[in-house]
Protein backbone atom coordinates (compact mmCIF):
# COMPACT_ATOMS: atom_id res chain seq x y z
CA UNK A 1 0.00 0.00 0.00
CA UNK A 2 1.30 3.22 -0.78
CA UNK A 3 2.16 5.58 1.79
CA UNK A 4 -0.27 8.43 1.91
CA UNK A 5 -2.80 5.71 1.15
CA UNK A 6 -1.73 4.24 4.14
CA UNK A 7 -1.85 7.51 6.47
CA UNK A 8 -5.44 7.68 4.97
CA UNK A 9 -6.45 4.69 6.13
CA UNK A 10 -4.66 5.12 9.62
CA UNK A 11 -6.73 8.29 10.07
CA UNK A 12 -10.68 7.21 9.30
CA UNK A 13 -9.31 4.13 11.68
CA UNK A 14 -8.61 6.67 14.16
CA UNK A 15 -11.69 8.87 13.70
CA UNK A 16 -13.64 5.51 13.78
CA UNK A 17 -12.35 4.07 16.78
CA UNK A 18 -12.57 7.66 18.85
CA UNK A 19 -16.22 8.17 17.80
CA UNK A 20 -17.14 4.83 18.52
CA UNK A 21 -15.86 4.63 22.13
CA UNK A 22 -16.88 8.14 23.08
CA UNK A 23 -20.59 7.30 21.77
CA UNK A 24 -20.64 4.12 23.39
CA UNK A 25 -19.20 5.79 26.91
CA UNK A 26 -21.75 7.87 26.52
CA UNK A 27 -24.60 5.73 26.21
CA UNK A 28 -23.34 3.60 29.12
CA UNK A 29 -23.38 6.50 31.23
CA UNK A 30 -27.06 7.08 30.20
CA UNK A 31 -28.35 3.73 30.87
CA UNK A 32 -31.11 4.97 33.27
CA UNK A 33 -32.28 6.91 30.80
CA UNK A 34 -31.86 4.84 27.95
CA UNK A 35 -33.47 1.65 29.61
CA UNK A 36 -37.40 1.41 28.86
CA UNK A 37 -38.48 0.25 32.28
CA UNK A 38 -37.66 -0.54 35.90
CA UNK A 39 -37.12 -4.45 37.04
CA UNK A 40 -38.86 -5.37 39.97
CA UNK A 41 -35.48 -5.44 41.83
CA UNK A 42 -35.11 -2.04 41.24
CA UNK A 43 -38.79 -1.00 42.32
CA UNK A 44 -38.26 -3.68 45.86
CA UNK A 45 -35.00 -1.62 46.59
CA UNK A 46 -36.83 1.69 46.47
CA UNK A 47 -34.83 2.70 43.48
CA UNK A 48 -37.23 4.47 41.40
CA UNK A 49 -39.43 7.41 42.00
CA UNK A 50 -42.60 7.14 44.03
CA UNK A 51 -44.64 10.08 41.98
CA UNK A 52 -45.08 10.34 38.36
CA UNK A 53 -45.56 7.85 35.81
CA UNK A 54 -42.87 5.21 35.57
CA UNK A 55 -42.93 1.45 33.39
CA UNK A 56 -42.07 -1.61 35.06
CA UNK A 57 -41.44 -4.74 33.26
CA UNK A 58 -41.03 -8.55 34.31
CA UNK A 59 -42.23 -11.93 33.87
CA UNK A 60 -46.14 -12.12 35.11
CA UNK A 61 -45.50 -14.83 38.27
CA UNK A 62 -46.98 -18.13 37.66
CA UNK A 63 -50.36 -18.91 39.47
CA UNK A 64 -50.32 -15.18 40.75
CA UNK A 65 -52.83 -14.06 38.49
CA UNK A 66 -56.49 -13.01 40.01
CA UNK A 67 -59.72 -11.93 38.61
CA UNK A 68 -61.49 -9.24 40.61
CA UNK A 69 -64.79 -10.91 41.42
CA UNK A 70 -66.77 -8.09 39.82
CA UNK A 71 -65.42 -5.57 37.47
CA UNK A 72 -62.43 -5.97 34.81
CA UNK A 73 -59.69 -5.77 37.52
CA UNK A 74 -57.07 -8.07 38.09
CA UNK A 75 -53.89 -8.53 39.60
CA UNK A 76 -50.70 -10.53 39.49
CA UNK A 77 -46.86 -10.38 40.69
CA UNK A 78 -44.15 -9.09 37.89
CA UNK A 79 -40.82 -10.78 38.93
CA UNK A 80 -37.03 -11.21 37.25
CA UNK A 81 -34.23 -13.30 37.92
CA UNK A 82 -33.28 -11.91 41.33
CA UNK A 83 -36.74 -13.52 42.91
CA UNK A 84 -37.75 -10.04 43.54
CA UNK A 85 -41.78 -9.29 42.93
CA UNK A 86 -44.18 -6.67 42.76
CA UNK A 87 -47.86 -6.72 43.04
CA UNK A 88 -49.50 -4.95 39.88
CA UNK A 89 -53.27 -3.99 39.80
CA UNK A 90 -54.80 -3.19 36.75
CA UNK A 91 -58.60 -2.32 35.26
CA UNK A 92 -59.19 -2.39 31.78
CA UNK A 93 -58.79 -5.37 29.08
CA UNK A 94 -55.27 -7.09 28.69
CA UNK A 95 -53.10 -7.68 25.59
CA UNK A 96 -53.71 -11.12 23.61
CA UNK A 97 -50.55 -11.92 24.33
CA UNK A 98 -50.46 -11.24 27.94
CA UNK A 99 -50.30 -14.73 30.08
CA UNK A 100 -48.61 -16.16 32.95
CA UNK A 101 -44.80 -16.57 32.46
CA UNK A 102 -44.86 -14.75 29.73
CA UNK A 103 -42.76 -10.90 30.08
CA UNK A 104 -44.95 -7.58 30.31
CA UNK A 105 -44.32 -4.05 30.63
CA UNK A 106 -46.57 -2.15 33.09
CA UNK A 107 -47.37 1.70 32.49
CA UNK A 108 -48.49 3.56 36.26
CA UNK A 109 -47.23 4.56 39.42
CA UNK A 110 -46.34 2.77 42.57
CA UNK A 111 -49.12 3.92 45.71
CA UNK A 112 -48.29 3.74 49.88
CA UNK A 113 -48.79 0.32 50.37
CA UNK A 114 -45.89 -0.31 47.59
CA UNK A 115 -49.05 -2.00 45.24
CA UNK A 116 -48.30 -0.87 41.65
CA UNK A 117 -51.34 0.60 40.50
CA UNK A 118 -51.12 -0.20 36.54
CA UNK A 119 -52.95 2.40 33.48
CA UNK A 120 -52.04 0.49 30.52
CA UNK A 121 -50.16 -2.72 30.10
CA UNK A 122 -48.02 -4.34 27.55
CA UNK A 123 -47.17 -7.59 26.18
CA UNK A 124 -43.04 -8.57 25.90
CA UNK A 125 -42.92 -11.24 23.48
CA UNK A 126 -39.74 -13.23 23.75
CA UNK A 127 -37.14 -14.12 21.24
CA UNK A 128 -39.06 -17.96 20.47
CA UNK A 129 -41.14 -18.93 17.73
CA UNK A 130 -42.79 -22.41 18.46
CA UNK A 131 -45.73 -23.98 16.32
CA UNK A 132 -48.68 -25.63 18.92
CA UNK A 133 -47.52 -29.28 18.39
CA UNK A 134 -44.38 -28.49 19.79
CA UNK A 135 -45.91 -26.68 22.95
CA UNK A 136 -44.34 -27.64 26.14
CA UNK A 137 -41.13 -28.67 24.94
CA UNK A 138 -38.30 -27.39 27.65
CA UNK A 139 -35.62 -26.57 25.01
CA UNK A 140 -38.33 -23.48 24.00
CA UNK A 141 -39.75 -22.97 27.17
CA UNK A 142 -36.90 -22.74 29.28
CA UNK A 143 -35.54 -20.15 27.45
CA UNK B 1 -3.33 -5.95 -7.62
CA UNK B 2 -3.56 -9.39 -9.11
CA UNK B 3 -5.74 -11.35 -6.68
CA UNK B 4 -9.18 -9.43 -8.51
CA UNK B 5 -10.30 -11.41 -11.38
CA UNK B 6 -10.64 -9.92 -14.92
CA UNK B 7 -14.16 -9.80 -14.91
CA UNK B 8 -14.44 -7.65 -11.45
CA UNK B 9 -11.51 -5.42 -12.73
CA UNK B 10 -13.82 -4.70 -15.66
CA UNK B 11 -16.58 -3.31 -14.11
CA UNK B 12 -14.55 -0.52 -12.34
CA UNK B 13 -14.39 1.12 -15.87
CA UNK B 14 -17.77 2.81 -16.38
CA UNK B 15 -18.12 2.01 -20.07
CA UNK B 16 -17.67 -2.02 -19.09
CA UNK B 17 -19.91 -1.31 -15.93
CA UNK B 18 -22.98 -0.28 -17.96
CA UNK B 19 -22.80 -2.86 -20.41
CA UNK B 20 -21.70 -6.22 -18.12
CA UNK B 21 -24.26 -5.51 -15.89
CA UNK B 22 -27.68 -5.77 -17.50
CA UNK B 23 -27.76 -9.24 -17.54
CA UNK B 24 -26.71 -9.86 -14.25
CA UNK B 25 -29.18 -7.25 -13.10
CA UNK B 26 -32.01 -9.18 -15.13
CA UNK B 27 -31.02 -12.49 -13.19
CA UNK B 28 -30.97 -11.28 -9.71
CA UNK B 29 -34.82 -9.82 -10.55
CA UNK B 30 -35.51 -12.78 -11.60
CA UNK B 31 -34.14 -15.05 -9.01
CA UNK B 32 -35.03 -12.34 -6.17
CA UNK B 33 -38.61 -12.41 -7.16
CA UNK B 34 -39.14 -16.46 -7.29
CA UNK B 35 -37.23 -16.55 -4.39
CA UNK B 36 -39.48 -13.95 -2.32
CA UNK B 37 -42.64 -15.24 -3.55
CA UNK B 38 -41.73 -19.48 -2.90
CA UNK B 39 -40.21 -17.85 0.84
CA UNK B 40 -43.67 -15.56 1.64
CA UNK B 41 -46.17 -18.09 0.00
CA UNK B 42 -45.00 -21.23 2.09
CA UNK B 43 -44.46 -18.51 4.92
CA UNK B 44 -47.81 -17.19 4.73
CA UNK B 45 -50.42 -20.13 3.94
CA UNK B 46 -48.08 -23.21 4.51
CA UNK B 47 -46.28 -23.33 8.25
CA UNK B 48 -48.70 -23.69 11.00
CA UNK B 49 -49.47 -20.62 13.49
CA UNK B 50 -47.62 -19.34 16.45
CA UNK B 51 -48.79 -20.91 19.60
CA UNK B 52 -49.36 -17.46 21.41
CA UNK B 53 -49.47 -15.33 18.38
CA UNK B 54 -51.47 -17.16 16.03
CA UNK B 55 -51.33 -15.94 12.62
CA UNK B 56 -49.73 -12.25 13.15
CA UNK B 57 -46.37 -13.89 13.71
CA UNK B 58 -46.24 -14.81 10.00
CA UNK B 59 -45.11 -11.13 9.56
CA UNK B 60 -41.56 -12.10 11.26
CA UNK B 61 -40.98 -13.58 7.15
CA UNK B 62 -41.08 -10.04 6.16
CA UNK B 63 -39.76 -8.10 8.61
CA UNK B 64 -36.28 -10.32 10.32
CA UNK B 65 -35.12 -10.60 6.39
CA UNK B 66 -35.34 -6.71 5.75
CA UNK B 67 -34.32 -5.53 9.33
CA UNK B 68 -31.61 -7.31 8.86
CA UNK B 69 -30.79 -5.97 5.26
CA UNK B 70 -31.37 -2.70 6.04
CA UNK B 71 -27.93 -3.17 8.38
CA UNK B 72 -25.58 -4.92 5.34
CA UNK B 73 -26.18 -2.45 3.44
CA UNK B 74 -25.39 0.04 5.81
CA UNK B 75 -21.94 -1.78 6.36
CA UNK B 76 -21.89 -1.91 2.63
CA UNK B 77 -21.83 1.75 2.20
CA UNK B 78 -19.43 2.71 5.42
CA UNK B 79 -17.12 0.13 3.12
CA UNK B 80 -17.44 1.79 -0.13
CA UNK B 81 -17.14 4.80 2.10
CA UNK B 82 -13.61 3.93 3.47
CA UNK B 83 -12.57 2.47 -0.27
CA UNK B 84 -13.90 5.84 -1.57
CA UNK B 85 -11.50 7.61 0.55
CA UNK B 86 -8.21 5.45 0.85
CA UNK B 87 -8.28 4.10 -2.93
CA UNK B 88 -10.94 7.07 -5.08
CA UNK B 89 -12.39 4.66 -6.96
CA UNK B 90 -15.46 6.38 -8.71
CA UNK B 91 -17.42 2.83 -8.19
CA UNK B 92 -17.59 2.89 -4.65
CA UNK B 93 -18.56 6.57 -4.45
CA UNK B 94 -21.37 5.54 -7.06
CA UNK B 95 -22.14 2.83 -5.15
CA UNK B 96 -22.85 4.99 -1.65
CA UNK B 97 -25.49 7.35 -3.45
CA UNK B 98 -26.74 4.17 -5.38
CA UNK B 99 -27.92 2.10 -2.49
CA UNK B 100 -28.75 5.06 0.09
CA UNK B 101 -32.27 5.38 -1.50
CA UNK B 102 -32.68 1.37 -1.51
CA UNK B 103 -31.53 1.17 2.50
CA UNK B 104 -34.05 4.12 3.24
CA UNK B 105 -36.59 2.70 1.81
CA UNK B 106 -36.30 -0.65 3.16
CA UNK B 107 -35.60 0.79 6.66
CA UNK B 108 -39.67 2.40 6.27
CA UNK B 109 -40.39 -0.92 5.38
CA UNK B 110 -39.03 -2.67 8.17
CA UNK B 111 -40.32 -0.12 10.42
CA UNK B 112 -43.60 -0.36 9.32
CA UNK B 113 -43.84 -3.85 9.19
CA UNK B 114 -42.48 -4.03 12.67
CA UNK B 115 -45.50 -1.26 14.01
CA UNK B 116 -47.94 -3.50 11.91
CA UNK B 117 -46.67 -6.82 14.10
CA UNK B 118 -46.13 -4.42 17.31
CA UNK B 119 -49.87 -3.42 17.24
CA UNK B 120 -51.84 -6.92 18.05
CA UNK B 121 -48.44 -8.40 19.47
CA UNK B 122 -47.57 -5.89 22.32
CA UNK B 123 -50.71 -3.55 22.32
CA UNK B 124 -48.66 -0.61 20.47
CA UNK B 125 -47.31 -0.16 17.09
CA UNK B 126 -44.49 2.54 18.79
CA UNK B 127 -42.73 2.68 21.77
CA UNK B 128 -39.67 4.55 22.15
CA UNK B 129 -37.22 1.84 23.55
CA UNK B 130 -33.79 1.53 22.33
CA UNK B 131 -34.30 -1.03 19.22
CA UNK B 132 -36.56 0.86 17.34
CA UNK B 133 -35.49 4.06 17.96
CA UNK B 134 -31.91 3.06 16.61
CA UNK B 135 -33.54 1.93 13.72
CA UNK B 136 -35.34 5.50 13.02
CA UNK B 137 -32.26 6.88 13.33
CA UNK B 138 -30.92 4.71 10.80
CA UNK B 139 -33.41 5.56 8.59
CA UNK B 140 -32.42 9.34 9.40
CA UNK B 141 -28.98 8.26 8.50
CA UNK B 142 -29.88 6.66 5.05
CA UNK B 143 -31.87 10.07 4.52
CA UNK B 144 -29.02 12.22 5.34
CA UNK B 145 -26.82 10.29 2.80
CA UNK B 146 -29.14 11.50 -0.02
CA UNK B 147 -29.69 14.68 1.20
CA UNK B 148 -25.89 15.48 1.40
CA UNK B 149 -25.48 15.01 -1.98
CA UNK B 150 -27.94 16.99 -3.14
CA UNK B 151 -26.94 20.15 -0.93
CA UNK B 152 -23.04 19.78 -1.63
CA UNK B 153 -22.73 21.00 -5.98
CA UNK B 154 -18.93 19.68 -5.36
CA UNK B 155 -19.02 16.32 -6.44
CA UNK B 156 -15.62 15.22 -5.05
CA UNK B 157 -17.04 17.30 -1.55
CA UNK B 158 -20.21 15.78 -1.73
CA UNK B 159 -18.62 11.82 -1.83
CA UNK B 160 -15.81 12.86 1.07
CA UNK B 161 -18.37 13.66 3.16
CA UNK B 162 -20.80 10.81 2.48
CA UNK B 163 -17.98 8.75 3.50
CA UNK B 164 -17.49 10.29 6.27
CA UNK B 165 -21.07 9.90 7.53
CA UNK B 166 -21.11 6.69 6.38
CA UNK B 167 -17.93 5.38 8.32
CA UNK B 168 -18.92 6.99 11.52
CA UNK B 169 -23.17 6.17 10.90
CA UNK B 170 -21.81 2.47 11.67
CA UNK B 171 -21.46 2.79 15.62
CA UNK B 172 -25.22 3.03 14.98
CA UNK B 173 -25.07 -0.15 13.47
CA UNK B 174 -23.43 -1.30 16.66
CA UNK B 175 -26.54 -0.10 18.66
CA UNK B 176 -28.97 -1.57 16.85
CA UNK B 177 -27.53 -4.90 17.01
CA UNK B 178 -26.60 -4.71 21.07
CA UNK B 179 -29.75 -2.58 22.12
CA UNK B 180 -31.91 -5.54 23.24
CA UNK B 181 -28.83 -6.93 25.30
CA UNK B 182 -27.26 -4.00 26.78
CA UNK B 183 -30.53 -2.18 27.43
CA UNK B 184 -33.78 -3.03 28.77
CA UNK B 185 -36.10 -2.70 26.07
CA UNK B 186 -40.05 -3.77 24.90
CA UNK B 187 -38.61 -5.59 21.31
CA UNK B 188 -37.15 -8.59 22.38
CA UNK B 189 -33.19 -10.36 22.21
CA UNK B 190 -32.17 -11.79 18.75
CA UNK B 191 -33.76 -15.20 17.73
CA UNK B 192 -30.82 -16.47 15.40
CA UNK B 193 -27.03 -15.91 16.80
CA UNK B 194 -24.65 -16.75 14.30
CA UNK B 195 -22.46 -18.51 16.73
CA UNK B 196 -25.58 -19.29 19.06
CA UNK B 197 -28.91 -21.18 19.53
CA UNK B 198 -31.92 -20.77 17.22
CA UNK B 199 -35.09 -20.00 19.26
CA UNK B 200 -37.43 -20.53 16.35
CA UNK B 201 -38.72 -23.78 15.55
CA UNK B 202 -37.33 -25.82 12.84
CA UNK B 203 -40.58 -25.57 11.03
CA UNK B 204 -40.36 -21.83 10.43
CA UNK B 205 -37.02 -21.76 9.49
CA UNK B 206 -36.77 -22.87 6.22
CA UNK B 207 -39.41 -20.11 4.11
CA UNK B 208 -37.51 -17.69 6.97
CA UNK B 209 -33.84 -18.39 5.24
CA UNK B 210 -35.35 -18.68 1.36
CA UNK B 211 -36.56 -14.88 2.46
CA UNK B 212 -33.63 -13.84 3.55
CA UNK B 213 -31.63 -15.09 0.65
CA UNK B 214 -33.93 -13.72 -1.36
CA UNK B 215 -34.13 -10.18 -0.15
CA UNK B 216 -29.83 -10.34 -0.35
CA UNK B 217 -30.68 -10.66 -4.26
CA UNK B 218 -33.76 -8.72 -4.98
CA UNK B 219 -31.27 -5.67 -2.99
CA UNK B 220 -28.22 -6.44 -5.25
CA UNK B 221 -30.64 -6.22 -8.09
CA UNK B 222 -31.82 -3.00 -7.09
CA UNK B 223 -28.42 -1.48 -6.18
CA UNK B 224 -26.99 -2.77 -9.29
CA UNK B 225 -29.90 -0.87 -11.51
CA UNK B 226 -29.54 2.57 -9.63
CA UNK B 227 -25.84 2.37 -9.89
CA UNK B 228 -26.02 1.75 -13.71
CA UNK B 229 -28.34 4.49 -14.29
CA UNK B 230 -26.24 6.70 -12.35
CA UNK B 231 -23.31 5.37 -14.56
CA UNK B 232 -25.19 6.52 -17.17
CA UNK B 233 -25.97 10.19 -15.76
CA UNK B 234 -22.43 11.29 -14.84
CA UNK B 235 -21.29 9.47 -17.90
CA UNK B 236 -23.48 11.48 -20.22
CA UNK B 237 -20.59 13.19 -22.59
CA UNK B 238 -18.58 10.25 -23.22
CA UNK B 239 -18.12 8.74 -26.80
CA UNK B 240 -19.55 5.17 -25.47
CA UNK B 241 -22.43 6.95 -23.71
CA UNK B 242 -23.84 8.78 -26.80
CA UNK B 243 -22.99 5.30 -29.17
CA UNK B 244 -25.28 3.79 -27.06
CA UNK B 245 -28.00 6.70 -27.27
CA UNK B 246 -27.87 6.53 -30.99
CA UNK B 247 -28.31 2.80 -31.20
CA UNK B 248 -31.37 3.00 -28.71
CA UNK B 249 -32.76 5.60 -31.73
CA UNK B 250 -32.14 3.58 -34.53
Amino acid sequence: MKSHRRRKLTIIIFLFVGSLTTVLISIFALQHYIDHFYSPEEIVNGEVPLKGTIRAGGMVKPDSLVYDSTGLGVQFDITDLTGATVRVHYEGILPSLFREGQGTIVHGNLNEKGLFIAKRIRAKHDESYVPPELEGLIEYDDS
Amino acid sequence: MNFIPTWLRRLASPQHFFGDIKLWIAWLYVLGTIGFLVGSVWGLAFVPPERYQGDSFRILFVHAPIAHLVQVIYISIAIAGVVHLVWKLKMADIYMSAAAPIGCWLTVLALVSGMIWGAPTWGTAWVWDARTVSTLILFFLFFGLIVLRRVIPNPTRAAAALSILAIVGTINIFIIKFSVVWFKTLHQPASIELFGDIAIAPVFLAPLFINIASTYVLAAGFILANMRYLVAVRNVSMTWNQEWVQGRKQ
